[in-house]
């Protein structure tokens, strides 16, 4: 199989990352419930991973970096955690159901909402976003790259804007973490939600997020927590504020040891190599007739994600003719991005996606560029 | 060249966990089929379906009683 579907999860994960998962499965305790070796020993390499990211985004602090599951349950952290009934909230027709179903659930209890449109390559108008803000405007959120199209946003413009403006900047990351680099405290990000197991190159079921020191989330999720025991509150101090119950450690060391490797291999190196094949395939397929290309490729810099239709061809169905036929794996009609695709007039046809990973090679974006010309030709 | 399309049968499910359970009783019983994306005359959007020949309709049928899987719909489509 060519496997063209890393925006959804990279595969293969590294050996680094296999072989910390397994080394935890077999030394890991519960983090943080009692004091003997296995149970320190767990704690140490949650706290190490910790220390890492913290590093690797900018936060102030280890403290401020919280895990999740999952990008989208960070995000309902966040979310659910700081807008109240009556606050205004400004986000655009980018963003994935991750953001937009928490915010259509706070809607029902009276926040407000309003969704910056984009241009015809999918770009969002950034002169909209400043006109949105209004006098009960609490906060921005705004992913950092279209799932669908690959746009990348530029999150230190939108963030000095929230920061001129006193709102809170909540950024969805799941798509650029361990792809580009992040400065939380330089881009102005009050809040930050990223998943593990994509551009991180972590195992599935590992996310978190960095909460600017100083600002109070309201939990999610209550529970054990190792400390306090006592107390019919949980303990209100990050971390531990937004991580009820055991951990996913097994998960975690894993995370710690993709953070490692991508540190040491160098983002801008990485995303050079993806970016240049995402590159090659836009060039192979954007003249090929009858191929329509969605997203804005005038970029320098975007995700290494190149989205497409042949024809009035059922997206769900050239995506299966590339896996019988080709062995190629993409993913096919809606990505989750219901506005993104209500924009691009892609509702009813879907898109299919290729996207791109530091293990696929040349030759394989030639094939997919083969795949694509043959399919389209009548 | 797009392959030519045939008529088959194809069954929806509410969730993905469905779609599986579906899969994993078919492949028990060597029902013939496999998964799909859903195609777009049925609905836009995204998920799985399970797709046979015509000729399965009734085992399908047995099977997804069987296994207590509720499926969203069966359809008869060019796929």
């Amino acid at each position: 199989m060519i496997y063209f579907d890393n925006a959804a999860t990279t595969l293969p994960k590294p050996r680094e990352v296999i072989e910390a998962v397994a080394q935890a499965m077999c030394s890991m305790g519960n983090a943080g419930r009692g004091a003997h070796t296995a149970t320190l020993g767990a704690s140490r390499i949650i706290y190490d991973t910790r220390e890492k990211l913290a590093h690797f985004f900018g936060a102030e602090s280890p403290k401020q970096i919280a895990f999740t599951s999952n990008s989208t349950e960070a995000l309902n952290t966040a979310l659910k955690g700081i807008l109240n009934p009556g606050n205004h909230v400004v986000t655009t027709v980018l963003e994935h159901n991750s953001v937009l179903r928490p915010l259509y659930e706070l809607e029902k209890t009276g926040v407000e909402l309003t969704f910056v449109g984009c241009d015809e390559k999918g770009m969002v108008r950034y002169e909209e976003i400043g006109e949105a803000i209004r006098e009960n405007t609490r906060a921005i959120v705004c992913t950092h790259a279209s799932n669908l199209t690959g746009n990348l946003l530029d999150i230190r413009r939108i963030g000095e804007l929230a920061r001129a403006h006193g709102l809170l900047f909540i950024v969805d990351a799941s798509q650029t973490a361990g792809v580009f680099p992040i400065d939380v405290r330089d881009m102005k990000i009050d809040i930050l939600c990223f998943t593990g197991h994509k551009g991180l190159m972590g195992p599935q079921g590992t996310g978190g997020m960095y909460v600017r020191e100083g600002l109070s989330v309201r939990p999610l999720k209550t529970g054990g927590s190792g400390v306090q025991t006592y107390s019919r509150e949980h303990p209100k101090e990050m971390p531990t504020a937004l991580e009820a119950g055991t951990l996913n450690g097994h998960g975690i060391a894993g995370l710690g040891a993709a953070v490692e490797l991508l540190e040491a291999a160098g983002l801008d190196k990485i995303r050079a190599y993806e970016q240049e094949l995402m590159r090659l395939f836009y060039e192979g397929v954007k003249e090929i007739p009858g191929v329509r290309v969605y997203g804005d490729f005038s970029q320098k810099e975007r995700c290494a994600i190149v989205a497409l239709n042949i024809g009035d061809y059922d997206s769900a169905e050239v995506s299966d003719e590339l896996l019988v036929t080709y062995g190629i794996a993409t993913r096919a009609g809606g990505h989750c991005a219901p506005l993104m695709h209500k924009a691009l007039g892609t509702v009813e046809q879907g898109a299919v996606r290729f996207s791109f990973s530091w293990h696929n090679t040349k030759e394989e974006v030639e094939t997919a560029v083969r795949a694509i010309r043959e399919l389209a030709e009548n | 060249m797009m392959r030519k399309k045939t008529l088959k049968l194809v069954v929806t499910f509410h969730t993905t966990a469905d779609a599986m359970a579906m899969e994993k009783a078919c492949k028990t019983q060597n029902a013939p089929g496999r998964l799909i994306p859903v195609p777009r005359q049925i609905s836009a959007g995204c998920g799985l379906a399970w797709c046979a020949e015509l000729s399965e309709r009734e085992q399908l049928q047995e099977i997804l009683r069987a296994v207590g899987v509720e499926e969203q719909a069966m359809h008869e489509c060019m796929v």
